[in-house]
């Protein structure tokens, strides 16, 4: 898209543009290009898990398999990571994942937009992680949920900083969560787009334009180890969100 | 509270929608925060929706159900097996019981045919030799009359010659002393 002009722009596709102007009660609501690609992932998630199982076949086909087979990968995650006890966030958990990777993959095709790549997607999700996991850890054990801050067999001396170190590890889990995702996705994407940008300055570049095909070469490459970025960053995510979790149901170290 | 802190800032400093000022860093453009944070709670909370009302337990079910037909269709496969095997030793015992009895059967027969056979065998042998020894008494009494007549017939012979010879009639008793004396 940017390669249009001598100027490559790779941060012209995190640009967000506005489709239809929306306000509801003076807050901006504007459906944008970002609201748009939230709908494609809510249409490709739904097709996938809805379309896909409702043959309900004994023997499955190809949608079909594809819908267990994300259930049953999301199921025996969290069931590793949290337990059985975990298994009521499933639903959750399953949401986030299918949410992520299909964001990550979407914004893969060439014109389209990253959900994942904005701050305060993967910010949302993280804040709103740590939020379920304070409150069910203060609904499921009471003040025992505090435990989580305290190790067991540490010395009284070093026991303040240990506390104070756990607090504070705690504290950075929604930043790291979030700026892990959003940074993996805005570096893969810039990285892509310079390299796109190197093949039409070397073939506007005289006898240079022989070098063109390298970065080519690159962007497959890259392209391809951006494919398994896109999955292993949904399941780093999904698999946090889960251990996460798991604090919250067993807060004893 | 994130959601909050976040919406509220969007609200407050930019309330008509979002513009791209050359300097800011798309991502980091708090313009943008307010409807992404709202399309992503209406698309997010879909989803969240469609998978844990439908979907999901849909998919629980089809395993479920596939699970219990696997198990069922695998307890009939043993069921089936054990009854081809059970089927299999009857079949071997009755075969068994069969051959046996066959050989049995057999054994009867040749031993009833054989004592038959011994049956007649001593009855034919004790007829053959009665007839035998009728035949040999027969032959006896036959020879017996034969020598009598033998010596009548030496008696009348050497009484005919002794006439021929002599001219007149013969001593009979003469004739019969000196035949039995050749005899003895």
């Amino acid at each position: 898209m940017s390669e249009a002009g001598p100027a490559i722009d790779p941060i012209h596709q995190f640009h967000i543009n506005v489709i239809a102007p929306l306000s509801i009660g003076g807050v901006d609501a504007s459906f944008t290009n970002a609201s748009l690609f939230m709908v494609i992932i809510l249409a490709v998630i739904a097709f996938i898990m809805l379309v896909g199982t409702s043959g309900e076949h004994i023997v499955p086909n190809r949608l079909q398999t594809l819908a267990e087979m994300s259930y049953e990968f999301v199921a025996s995650t969290v069931r590793q990571t949290a337990g059985e006890a975990g298994m009521k966030f499933f639903p959750f958990v399953f949401s986030v994942f299918m949410f992520v990777f299909f964001s990550n993959l979407i914004g893969l095709v060439p014109y389209t937009f990253t959900v994942t790549s904005q701050i305060i997607v993967t910010f949302a999700f993280a804040a709103f992680i740590i939020l379920l996991v304070l409150a069910y850890g203060f609904y499921k054990n009471g003040t025992h949920f505090l435990n989580l801050f305290v190790p067991s067999g540490v010395s009284p001396i070093l026991l303040p900083f240990i506390v104070l170190i756990e607090i504070i590890s705690f504290a950075s889990r929604p930043i790291s969560l979030s700026v892990r995702l959003f940074a993996n996705m805005l570096a893969g994407h810039i990285t892509l787009k310079v390299f796109g940008g190197f093949v039409t300055l070397l073939l506007g570049a005289g006898v240079y334009a022989l070098l063109a095909p390298l970065p080519l070469i690159g962007i497959v490459l890259l392209t391809a180890f951006e494919l398994l970025v896109a999955f292993l960053q949904a399941y780093v995510f999904a698999i946090l969100t889960c251990v996460y979790l798991n604090d919250a149901i067993h807060p004893g170290h | 509270m994130a959601h909050d802190v976040e919406g509220h800032k969007a609200g407050t400093e930019v309330p008509g929608g979002p513009a791209h000022e050359g300097g800011v860093f798309p991502p980091f453009d708090p313009n943008n925060f307010a409807a992404e944070l709202i399309w992503l709670t209406i698309t997010f909370g879909a989803i969240y929706l469609l998978m844990s009302r439908i979907a999901l337990p849909r998919v629980a079910k089809i395993i479920a159900t596939r699970k219990d037909k696997i198990d069922s269709d695998l307890a009939a496969a043993a069921k089936a097996q054990d009854d081809a095997a059970a089927a299999a030793a009857a079949h071997e015992k009755t075969l068994d019981a069969a051959k046996a009895k066959a050989q049995a059967m057999g054994q009867a027969a040749h031993a009833d045919v054989k004592a038959q056979a011994d049956a007649r065998r001593a009855a034919l042998e004790g007829e053959l030799n009665a007839k035998l020894a009728a035949a040999e008494a027969q032959i006896a009494t036959t020879k017996t009359a034969a020598m009598g007549n033998v010596d009548s017939i030496a008696n009348e012979t050497a009484q005919a010659i002794l006439q021929h010879i002599t001219g007149k009639p013969a001593d009979v008793s003469a004739v019969a002393a000196a035949i039995a004396a050749l005899k003895s």
